[in-house]
Order: structure tokens, then sequence, then C-alpha cells
């Protein structure tokens, strides 16, 4: 029961974690709260299920074109809204604001053409069989959710801490005007931060419509909150913190819905995030930026 | 007077609805206004809905009480929250306030004996007419005009700008914060009050996060220079989807087209940008 459980726990901490992981690299990066991650997780879920369904791919390569799609659209977000936004030098909540007109647009789009019904991927592209370890039984489909996000997470990491491309990262985080000054390209990090951010979205999205087997226009809204959730609880715009708190809550979830009961599982996560905010402003990781006199 | 009865009958709740949205825009336009990013105001408003209904549906206490004691409702669970919260700033508040919300949102979701639960609550009274929610928005509107260039309206415009330099200043910033906090929590009780009382049924998942969203989108929208925008912004976000009710199936896409057009094009808010066209026009 209790492996059951890590197991599940595992397969959910994993998929909020690379949510998260793509929210806190805008957040920490292009200093946006950008509310249209959701819609972008959602595109990503279609984009797979489509790619099954017309043409008849199996699952990694369905991903692989979520990823493109969300890739796009991640460049089309910063092109259109972030980068006019940063030109213009309009106050932080303008982009905000303006995700949200994203998210509205991208969900009646995706509305308008495939229908609000819950859609579901056909049964045999999902792999069925089980896996005995040490006498517990193991899904495949688990298994292969938890090493494709711990996989883009390693990934992840590993380019932020120490590729060169990380170091300019991690200077625009710290101050854009200084990393221009010191030649880095600012306007094409920005860009890649979307891109890449975007990507873990969509692949996400792809993830968790498979592992509840559902897609839907509105399936980005309960895991944006979620997102946030983990975003605050690890530290707003830490990388470390998100992945931490994407396993955190997930195993939270799991455990809740297993030992307490699932209409208690909302207010886990929330009663965790208020607890967190009262007792660590910054949350578990992060540092809360100081500014004195 | 014929063709005003019908337009009455069609349009009553979407009025009183611009009436309450304003209140709401007006209500993020204080806690803006002293830079305090908050979300709560659902929350505040479900407090304020919920304890003035259980008033008039369960006794027979008359309706300005009732309106008042959930806007008092929602100013002291915002007193109480105040403590902890306003220790942080920026997106960690918007956090944090959030995260209040939702709790909110829970607990009227599972104290099913007194909330109705999920299920909400039944058979509200209509008591609240076009009298009660211009009133309400007028009184707002004036107190915070003649606010905006007084000794305290400038204060908190200095708050907003820096808060340091404030302080040192001899200003109490931290009061300063606190009552507008409280006072745009009051505000958004008596627009849940008001609100609930022609809508004939309430439930928590009115009050969730698309609602904390939308309200700071109509503070936004507007601009937070001046209650005008609050007006503005209100009035706007409630009457777009209606005015737009002729283009059928893409009306949500139009509406969130718009929403980024204003943002990009006028990212103070629409009260700046007509500001600054009028000065364009007639410098």
């Amino acid at each position: 029961m209790l492996a059951q459980q890590i197991i599940n726990g595992l397969s959910l901490g994993g998929v909020y974690a690379l949510f998260a992981l793509g929210f806190t690299l805008v957040f920490g990066v292009l200093n946006v709260i950008n509310l249209a991650h959701g819609a972008i997780f959602m595109i990503g879920a279609y984009a797979a299920l489509h790619a099954v369904l017309v043409f008849h791919v199996s699952l990694l390569p369905a991903i692989f074109v979520a990823a493109l799609v969300t890739g796009g659209a991640g460049w089309i977000l910063d092109k259109l809204i972030f980068a006019p936004l940063r030109a213009s030098r309009a106050p932080h909540l303008a982009p905000m604001i303006a995700t949200i007109g994203v998210s509205i647009c991208v969900t009646s789009l995706i509305e308008g053409y495939f229908g609000s019904e819950n859609l579901r991927f056909p049964l045999d592209t999902l792999p069925s069989s089980t896996l005995t370890l040490a006498s517990v039984q193991v899904n495949w489909l688990d298994v292969k959710i938890i090493v494709l996000a711990l996989l883009l997470m390693g990934g992840m990491l590993w380019v932020i801490r120490h590729s060169s491309t990380g170091r300019a990262l991690r200077a625009l985080a710290e101050s854009p005007k200084a990393a221009a000054l010191l030649g880095v390209n600012v306007g094409g990090l920005f860009l890649a931060t979307s891109v890449i951010a975007s990507i873990l979205g969509g692949v996400s999205g792809v993830l968790i419509a498979l592992y509840t087997n559902s897609v839907f226009p509105h399936m980005g809204q309960p895991m944006l909150h979620k997102g946030i959730a983990v975003v605050i609880i690890g530290g707003m715009g830490d990388v470390r913190g998100a992945l931490i708190g994407g396993f955190f809550l997930g195993f939270a979830e799991v455990l809740t819905i297993a030992y307490i009961g699932s209409n208690m599982r909302d207010a886990v996560a929330f009663g965790l995030l208020f607890s967190v905010l009262l007792l660590r402003p910054a949350g578990l990781f992060g540092q809360a930026p100081q500014r004195r006199a | 007077m014929e063709w005003l009865d019908s337009f009455w009958s069609t349009y009553s709740t979407l009025v009183l609805s611009t009436g309450t949205n304003v209140l709401l825009a007006l209500s993020i336009y204080v806690t803006l206004a002293c830079g305090l990013l908050s979300l709560a105001n659902a929350g505040f408003m479900a407090i304020g809905a919920y304890s003035a209904v259980l008033l008039t549906l369960h006794t027979v206490t008359p309706l300005p009480l009732a309106l008042i004691v959930g806007a008092i409702a929602a100013a002291m669970i915002a007193l109480l929250i105040a403590v902890p919260t306003l220790r942080l700033s920026g997106v960690y508040l918007a956090m944090a306030t959030l995260a209040f919300g939702e709790v909110v949102r829970i607990l009227i979701l599972n104290a099913e004996d007194v909330t109705g639960g999920a299920l909400g609550l039944n058979g509200i009274p209509q008591l609240v007419g076009l009298f009660e929610v211009i009133s309400s928005v007028t009184v707002a509107l004036y107190v915070f005009l003649r606010l905006a260039h007084s000794r305290i309206g400038r204060t908190i415009a200095a708050i907003s700008q820096d808060e340091i330099a404030t302080e040192l200043m001899g200003l109490n910033v931290r009061a300063y914060k606190l009552v507008c906090f409280v006072i745009g929590a009051a505000l958004a009780g008596l627009a849940g009050a008001l609100n609930a009382h022609f809508t004939f049924f309430i439930s928590p998942n009115e009050y969730g996060f698309e609602r904390a969203v939308e309200i700071l989108a109509m503070g936004v929208i507007g601009g937070v220079s001046s209650p005008w925008g609050a007006v503005l912004g209100g009035t706007l976000i409630t009457a777009l989807p209606e005015l737009l009710r002729g283009m059928g199936r893409y009306r949500p896409l139009i509406n969130g087209v718009i929403l980024i057009m204003i943002m990009l094009y006028s990212p103070k808010g629409l009260w700046d940008g007509l500001q600054t066209l009028r000065r364009r026009i007639r410098p």
C-alpha cells in the first residue's frame, strides 16, 4: 500500500515539478507571473493527443510533437507579449494581466476547434503492462512518467548550473542591465527562456493527460493553481525549490487521498502554502529580496 | 418609458453587477494604490456575501444592517490576517493572499451544515435594487475622489512610490497599509453582500482564483492612478462579454484579444491612456 503510494507520489510530484520549473523560470528570468502557463500545458496535451489520433504515432514522438508545438507557443508569447512590454518598460503587472488575455484566447480557440468535452487517449497507446519490483506492482506508465520528468529536470539543472548559457541566465535573473553590459544577448536569452519554459509546461501537460487519461480545454486552471502553490513553497524563481516543492506537493496530495480523504486534497495544497508563507515568507529555499535604506 | 421597462427587465442583473464590480474594482484600487498587490478580495467578497446572506435567510435582519455586517465581517478577518501577511510584499503578498482566498473557499466548501457546501445557498431574498447599488458606489467613489488630493491620498501615493523614503519622513507606513488593506476588504465584503442579494444563489466556486484574478484585472485595466480608472475597468470587464454577444462562440477569444491590446498599448491602464490621448489632442 505505502509502496504503491510512493510510486504515485513520485509520478504526480514529477509532473508538478516539471510544470513548476517552467513557471518559476519565467518568473525568475523574465520577472513575469505567467498566468498563460496553464493554457500552454493544455496545448501540450492536445498536441500530443492530436498526433496520436491523426498520425497514429506512439507516445514518445507524440511528446516530441507536443514539445515542438508548445515551444512555438512560447516563441509567439515572447515575441507578441513579453518583448513589446519589456521594450515599453510597462509596469510589472501589465504582462501578468496580458497573459490572462492569452489564456482566455487559447482556451477559447481550443474549445472551438476540439469541443469542450473530455477526450481520451486510445487505450492501446498507453502501456498497460506492469513491472513487479520486490512484490510491488508498478505500472510502466508511471515508470515512464518518472524517468522522463527526472531526465528533463536533470538536464535543465545541468544547463543552469554548469553551462555558459546557464551562467548567462543566472546573470540575467540577477540584473538584465549588468548582463547586457557584459555582452550577454539579453533579448535572445529572454526568448529562449520563454520557449524552454513553455516546452516544460507542454510536456508536463502530456504527462498529466496520460496519468489521468483525460484532456479537456480547462485542464490548465487547476494545474496553474498547483504550480503557483509549488513555486511559493519552494521559493519564487528558485529552480531547486520548484523541484523539491513539486515532489513535496505530489506526495502530500497522494498521501492525503490515501489516508484522509479526497475532498481534502486541495485544502492540503493551499493549507501548506499558507503556513509556509507565514513561517518562511520567501519559501523553503528562497531568499526574499531585501532592500534597505 | 416602455423601452426603459423592457431594458430593465432584460439587463437589470447586468446593470447591478456592473455596480458591484465597480465596487470590487475600487476595493482593489485602494490596495494597489498603496502598493499592495493583494488577491484576497475574492475571499473577502465571499465572507461578506455569506455572512449577510446567513442573516437575511435565517433571521429578520433588515438589509442595510446585513450589508454592514457583511462589510464589517470582511474587515475583521482582514485585520486578523493583516498582522502576518502585511510583512510580505510584492509577489509574496499576492501569493499569500491568493492562498488565503483558496483557504476561505475550501472552508466554505467543507462547512456544509452552515453554508450548504458545494451546493451553495439558494432562494436568497432579492432585496437589492438600483438604489442600494448606486448609492454604495457613489459614496465610495466620492470618498476616494476627495481623498485623492488630500494629505492621506498623497501619503498613500508616496508609499506606493517609495516605502522607505516615506517612512523616513516620519509617516507610519504600516498603519496606512493596514488601513488600506482593511478598507479594501470592507468594500469587497460590501460588494459581495450586495451581489448575493440580487443573484438568488451563491456558491463557494464563485469566489475562487478566477474571481480574484478578475478583480485584479478590473483594477489594472482601468488603471490605479485615479478612482475613475476603477470605474472604467469594472464597467468594461462586466460589459465586454455582453457587448460581444453577437460574436457567437468566439466571444471569449475577442474578449481576450481586447485585454491583451489594452495592456500592450496602454500598460498603465485605460484611464492613463485616455489622459495621454486628451493631452495629445488638446495640449
